[in-house]
């Protein structure tokens, strides 16, 4: 247990479908070189997470922070050496910052509506490996995401009213 | 967003994808509006969209179509849209790799690094770091010093990392930001905070002056940041366990109190940091574990996995400190996550009584085929533990292995239920035959070669020694007529061994080999015709030579001589005895019993110490003629630990010479010493013949001198002789800073330790798998007896161990393990006297008011046997 202490935490972020299809992937080191071990470790990962939803888990002498909702499965992937819960302060970042751009609607057709958010988000919380920014506020608020052709000044408005319309009529349609 | 959704996707139901049939040209083509004037940013930004999204899928992008997209891309800065810009920023990062001549953007990017806008700062900092070399950082360097510390935390973060990405590859350039590092450290913000130290850290890991005092700062000062205090563990553990402090250090009490922390991270960091740390007393651990205990109730699983993780790490070597746990890990045997419900489970078997052992047993087959690999081998290895802790149980063990042997299961696995299996049958005897059933069981269906050569190996072994040898014959010829060559090469050597050791069974043994000669390959063949002649001799002497015990040279020894023979044509044949002997493996080192990650490089066959040493003496002309090296025995301390001059010797053991290695350091930085040689007196008739000295020992870097040493020839017997030692150097006092050397030296010595040889520097340890052979091999015509009474010592075990130091022979058969509550034992050494003279020692022991041993020794030579014999008298 003699590893150098280092700001490189995260060996990679990923997220699948209720396939085990990914949606996105993005690997920081070498420790899965090419494509083709990276899909055959995104799929055992699958098998052996999506029928419980118990967190955590250490397969291929990685550990795993996983979380799901409705269709889409998130997982933060460190050294088996690394603190567990700086691997979750990721994953909770992660999923509440999309929580918040996509308005409670954690769900795959909304993620992929919104993918460049997506990008932009993961962007903000891991560089490198490196944790860059833990709290969802923050990388919301970096991503900044704006509503189509609204000018900034009267983005806020508008988009207050529009949320509050949207959230009645998805409500109504349930 | 929601409303963004088209009514035919709605339609269409969840499993539509607007990007799932994506067209990598189709895309590049569309690229192409990236062009159009003026610049659609909506469209523009889908479009980036898709390629960051093929790329991300893994498709593969050729150069040239790279390069195209990513100047078309260019463009797109002209447009002030925000999410576009950003998108062009992750793209370059994206194609930095892939597109050619990316630094094009570089004025671009700097710009928008100091512009105005700080949305676009920080990300471009780090996307501009990305495209950037050593030279051109020069250019930027001015900009980055101003952004580490600039008041905006993205900015500074953004160019905090990037400046630790940079570290691998300019680190001159970056260590010049010391300055603003430090400042950036004192920021309010906790991501600032912690990215500044881990950049400042990295920046002066080599000096741990400078460490130290960083440590010292930050540990009084108090930081805001949860991922700093992580840090800041780490490394204040990582230089306790350097320099060795001791647990009053200043560092240590600063870990201690993070346990006090308000963050579960930092508490969490501080308990795993004291676990980890060598030499921790009971006491030490207790405030960890009773924090971790806390922790084992969260609500949070990551954090009870946590937790129990790390108590199943304590219980290994301190397993009394958690079993104040063991409440709280009853309550976790049933947790839905089954890694948390194994590592409780083994963890109690750790630290639980005999009692429980059934219980937990039974509990965790209930889940065992839902949980991954990696903790199915923790669960091996908790068994395989918990039989040497209570060999009682083997039974039950035994049984639950046989059912997990059955189960599906990565090589890895089973490879750790095998071994287990191996070692069960090991120290239990009489677990011997339900063992090799079970593993008889396993190779009718293995796909692992490695597997089934090493069972069948097992079986050769101890099959014939069993009750019932005939049953496992059939076993092993299936695997005959099944498997691949590896396999039935190994089968073909495990049926010779049971034809070698049992008369009743040669008969038939003899037909199935003759069947093995109309093998298929050539080793099969091989091996069959080379058992079957040996066999047909049914001499007992023949067997023992060349099927129970093989060769037991150096495998790179042989590979040499071989070579040397071919170069120098010469009429005699080829001498196994030229041969070095192999220094048998001292005993398999236990690996740690924890989920490591498997280490993906396959292993090498790695050179011997011995055939090191051989290699650096070969070289030394003075030294050749000495023929093969046959002992190199440990280093001997011959200064105590911290005195001017450190020198160890190693004692190297040829067939009419010794040669002496002392390997010396000079600890005084104002002196050089040339010319050093190691002045020898011996007490006996050995003849000192040769000096080599060491040339130059120059401050802290260790040389060697060497001195050679002829063997009495006249008097065999002679094999112990106590050397004084003196140093002896020519000294040039130096500048301790520059290390520039004075013109005129003066001569002095120094006065080193005596050196001993004794009888174990002449006999070189050899492993002989099946010593009742090799016994009956050598015969009883050079066979001596004497019967000794050894006071001083109380028990069987510090008997047994005394006389394998002294004699340096290799225990055969596992008789180094006596027995408990036996009062009597037998040992089997086996070993080469010098020049290539086989040697056994069977010593029977008795306990009754000290020790009784009665010894026979057997070899080839008489005088080797009288050598023997005197040395122990």
């Amino acid at each position: 247990f003699d590893t150098e202490p280092s700001l490189y935490t995260v060996k990679a972020v990923l997220i699948l479908d209720n396939d085990g299809d990914r949606l996105y992937a993005k690997y920081y080191d070498d420790t899965y070189p090419t494509v083709k071990e990276q899909k055959a470790f995104e799929k055992n990962i699958f098998n052996k997470t999506h029928r419980t939803d118990s967190e955590i888990a250490l397969l291929e002498g990685l550990t795993v922070v996983y979380k799901s909702n409705i269709d889409l499965f998130f997982y933060v992937i460190g050294s088996s050496h690394e603190n567990e819960l700086m691997l979750m302060a990721v994953l909770n970042c992660l999923f509440d910052s999309l929580s918040q751009m996509l308005r409670k609607n954690v769900e795959r057709r909304a993620l992929l509506e919104n993918m460049e958010g997506l990008f932009l988000a993961v962007d903000e919380i891991v560089d490198g490996g490196v944790i860059l920014e833990s709290d969802p506020q923050q990388v919301v608020h970096r991503v900044a995401l704006r509503g189509d052709d609204v000018p900034l000044t009267e983005q806020t408005v508008t988009q207050v009213l529009q949320s509050a319309k949207e959230q009645i009529k998805w409500s109504l349609l349930r | 967003m929601i409303k963004k959704f088209d009514k035919k996707d709605e339609e269409s139901g969840s499993g539509s994808n607007p990007f799932q049939h994506l067209e990598k040209s189709a895309v590049l083509q569309e690229a192409r509006i990236f062009n159009e004037t003026p610049i659609n940013p909506r469209r523009c930004l889908h479009i980036l969209t898709k390629i960051i999204y093929l790329l991300n899928q893994g498709e593969h992008f050729g150069t040239t179509e790279a390069t195209e997209a990513f100047f078309a891309m260019t463009r797109l800065f002209q447009s002030n849209d925000q999410t576009l810009r950003r998108m062009c920023y992750l793209t370059i990062k994206e194609m930095a790799n892939i597109s050619e001549d990316v630094i094009i953007v570089t004025s671009s990017l700097t710009k928008d690094m100091t512009g105005k806008e700080d949305v676009y700062r920080g990300p471009a900092i780090r996307a501009l770091c990305r495209i950037t070399d050593t030279t051109m950082l020069q250019a930027i360097e001015r900009y980055m010093k101003q952004a580490i510390v600039d008041k905006v935390p993205s900015v500074s973060s953004s160019a905090l990392v990037s400046s630790l990405h940079m570290v691998k590859m300019s680190y001159d350039v970056v260590k010049r930001w010391v300055n603003e590092a430090q400042e950036a450290a004192s920021s309010d913000n906790i991501m600032v905070q912690y990215h500044a130290l881990g950049l400042l850290y990295h920046l002066r890991k080599n000096d741990r002056l400078a460490v130290t005092k960083m440590l010292n700062k930050f540990t009084k000062s108090g930081l805001k940041s949860p991922f700093a205090y992580c840090m800041l563990i780490r490394i204040a553990s990582k230089l306790l366990d350097e320099t060795e402090g001791g647990h009053d250090s200043p560092l240590f009490d600063f870990i201690e109190s993070c346990l006090r922390n308000k963050n579960e991270m930092v508490v969490y960091e501080a308990a795993s940091a004291i676990v980890h740390m060598p030499n921790c007393t009971a006491r030490e651990l207790a405030p960890a574990v009773s924090v971790l205990q806390l922790f084992c109730s969260s609500p949070k699983a990551a954090l009870r996995y946590a937790a129990v993780r790390t108590l199943n790490k304590v219980a290994m070597k301190h397993p009394s400190a958690v079993t104040a746990c063991n409440l709280d890990l009853e309550n976790l045997i049933t947790d839905s996550n089954r890694s948390i419900a194994t590592l409780a489970i083994t963890t109690l078997l750790k630290t639980g009584s005999e009692s429980s052992v059934d219980r937990l047993m039974k509990q965790i087959s209930s889940f065992v085929s839902e949980i991954s690999d990696e903790f199915k081998v923790v669960v091996v290895q908790a068994i395989s533990a918990l039989c040497q802790k209570y060999p009682r149980k083997h039974s039950v063990m035994m049984n639950f292995l046989s059912n997990m042997l059955r189960d599906d299961g990565g090589f890895e696995y089973k490879r750790a239920i095998v071994d287990c299996i191996i070692s069960i049958i090991e120290e239990n005897p009489e677990s011997k035959e339900t063992g090799l059933a079970h593993l008889c069981e396993f190779i009718e269906d293995c796909e692992h070669t490695v597997l089934a050569t090493k069972i069948l190996h097992l079986l050769g072994k101890e099959g014939p020694r069993t009750p019932q040898p005939s049953k496992y014959i059939r076993f092993i010829f299936n695997r005959v007529v099944l498997e691949s060559e590896a396999v039935r090469a190994a089968a073909v050597s495990a049926l010779a061994k049971f034809g070698a050791q049992n008369d009743d069974l040669l008969p038939s043994v003899l037909v199935l080999m003759q069947r093995c000669m109309m093998d298929s390959d050539d080793e099969v063949r091989d091996r069959a015709t080379f058992y079957m002649n040996v066999l047909q001799q049914k001499q007992k002497a023949l067997n023992a030579a060349y099927i129970f015990n093989g060769l037991s040279v150096s495998i790179p020894g042989l590979e040499k001589s071989l070579h040397q023979y071919t170069l120098e044509p010469s009429e005699k044949p080829f001498d196994m005895k030229t041969v070095p002997l192999a220094t048998t493996p001292i005993t398999e080192q236990k690996t740690e019993i924890a989920p490591v990650a498997t280490s993906k490089l396959p292993e090498k066959l790695a050179p011997s110490r011995q055939d090191i040493y051989q290699e650096q003496l070969a070289s030394i002309p003075e030294f050749q003629g000495l023929g093969p090296l046959f002992k190199s025995s440990e280093p001997v301390q011959l200064t105590e630990a911290e005195t001017e001059y450190v020198v160890r010797c190693v004692k190297h053991t040829f067939a009419r010479h010794m040669v002496f290695q002392f390997d010396c350091t000079n600890t005084l930085n104002d002196q050089l010493l040339q010319k050093v040689v190691v002045q020898m007196e011996p007490s006996e008739a050995y003849e000192v013949i040769h000096y080599i000295p060491a040339p130059s020992l120059p401050y802290s870097q260790p040389g060697s001198c060497y001195t050679l040493v002829r063997l009495p020839d006249d008097d065999p017997t002679a094999v112990s002789c106590t050397f004084s030692c003196t140093m002896k150097y020519l000294v040039r006092d130096c500048d301790p800073n520059t290390g520039e050397p004075d013109d005129d030296g003066y001569d002095d010595e120094y006065v080193l330790e005596d050196l001993e040889v004794t009888v174990a520097d002449h006999i070189q340890k050899v492993l002989k798998p099946n010593f009742g052979a090799a016994w009956e091999e050598v015969g009883d015509e050079f066979e001596k007896e004497e019967t000794f009474a050894l006071a001083s010592v109380r028990t069987l075990d510090e008997a047994v161990g005394n006389i394998i130091s002294f004699l340096g022979m290799q225990p055969c058969e596992r008789s180094d393990k006596v027995p408990e509550n036996k009062n009597s034992h037998v040992l089997f050494l086996a070993g080469v006297f010098r020049g290539s003279h086989d040697v056994l020692v069977r010593a029977r022991l008795a306990l009754a008011d000290g020790v009784t041993m009665q010894v026979t020794v057997r070899s080839s030579e008489e005088t080797v046997v009288d050598v023997i014999l005197a040395s122990v008298g």
